[in-house]
């Protein structure tokens, strides 16, 4: 399965046929963090990823000037 | 997952209400947060004119697409700080954004205006390049405001925003700092009223709604923010809220609720000057926004001559934050 992470832009191989939030775990992101985005739709931490998939994982955290 | 309202297929959990939402539902729920805020703390009404301070952000312009689907009479302005690509992008989205809702969006050019771009003031600047950032969207939207004879200035600042804030001054005790963080920030002689209306909503629903109603954000971070405090008390936020969720959300609105009526009490109303150079509200001779741009471009804000009493001499430069070098020979103060 490919992943794709944001800022900095980059590409990994994971492994799918599991639930998402056993990915962000090997992954070390916390769910509340980010979106994770499939095909256009978005994703919870309860959905099955497969293999085949496609995943953006999206930073929600911005820290700009107040 | 099903969504609690609807059973249909959830793609949004929140964790910290122990709930999930389906696209619809989810929005729904996120549009009754903001119409909450606006109505907790009266915000505005329909006839008012809101200026929105938009970046191209996820947050305000989900605040922007809530106020324009609400049907409130919500402008954009857009400040442009020059931060080289990434201010391009920010501004494409945003005239992309209004184009498409058919809003009427003003651009502030900070170097066109002002004479300095953020990179400069990072560089020149005794201050951080955030801190000039915020200092000079708060002054600049704030006189648009006033020149365009809006009512009121609203921000896209979430609860994320505001508990990391909240977070920040506990941590230092500046209590003069949590007197004053609110919803809703009154209009003063010069100061136009200002409404923080996302302040129940995170992060994370900020951007997933931005998402569902396929807002073209930028997703990039500012390339200016890394190591930003206010990121690492968000980080901090976050770790205490991923093992307790809804932590960050009784941090702050229970401060709303039960800590902001004791520190107001313990307020001191400062009475505010007219800048003397910009006419601008101030507690001193010049604003903070006049004092820092003439720090980064080296510009003197007092005149020729100087004072003949080395006292009222120290007190002005140490009002002007000055380098020595601009102002002459360092000045003994005692």
């Amino acid at each position: 399965m490919k992943v794709v992470l944001r800022n900095p832009d980059r590409e990994l191989d994971v492994a799918g046929g599991r639930l998402l939030r056993e990915v962000l775990t090997e992954l070390a992101i916390d769910p509340d963090t980010v979106l994770v985005i499939r095909s256009g739709e978005l994703l919870t931490r309860h959905d099955l990823v497969d293999d085949t998939d496609k995943l953006e994982i999206r930073p929600v955290i911005s820290g700009g000037a107040l | 997952m099903k969504c609690t309202r609807c059973r249909t297929h959830a793609v949004v959990e929140l964790r910290r209400h122990n709930a999930a939402f389906c696209a619809d539902c989810f929005q729904g729920v996120f549009r009754n947060q903001v119409a909450r805020a606006i109505d907790e703390y009266d915000m505005f009404g329909p006839e008012d004119r809101i200026l929105v301070a938009v970046s191209g952000g996820k947050d305000s312009l989900a605040l922007w697409d809530v106020l324009l689907e609400s049907g409130y009479h919500a402008d954009g302005l857009y400040l442009g700080l020059g931060i080289g690509e990434y201010s391009d992008r920010s501004h494409d989205r945003t005239v992309a954004f209004a184009e498409h809702r058919g809003a009427s969006l003003r651009t502030i050019d900070l170097a066109a205006e002002q004479g300095f771009d953020i990179p400069l003031a990072g560089r020149k600047g005794a201050r951080s390049s955030c801190a000039v950032c915020g200092l000079s969207k708060r002054y600049l939207f704030n006189r648009a405001a006033l020149e365009g004879g809006y009512d009121v200035v609203a921000t896209g600042h979430n609860l994320d925003d505001e508990a990391a804030t909240l977070l920040g001054n506990t941590l230092r005790w500046n209590v003069e700092y949590i007197a004053r963080q609110a919803p809703v920030l009154p209009a003063a002689d010069g100061l136009v009223r200002k409404v923080k209306p996302l302040h129940r909503v995170t992060e994370l629903e900020t951007a997933a709604y931005a998402f569902l109603r396929s807002i073209d954000y930028v997703v990039e971070e500012c390339p200016l923010v890394a190591g930003n405090t206010q990121l690492r008390y968000k980080e901090s936020m976050n770790a205490i809220e991923s093992r307790s969720p809804g932590a960050k959300t009784q941090f702050f609105l229970g401060y709303l609720d039960r800590g902001m009526p004791v520190f107001r009490t313990a307020r001191e109303e400062i009475p505010l000057t007219a800048c003397a150079r910009c006419d601008q509200p101030t507690t001193g001779t010049y604003c903070a926004f006049c004092r820092a741009r003439a720090q980064i471009l080296g510009e003197r804000l007092t005149p020729v001559a100087p004072p003949e009493d080395p006292q009222q001499l120290a007190t002005e430069l140490s009002e002007e934050v000055l380098p020595a070098e601009i102002f002459g020979e360092p000045v003994d103060a005692r």
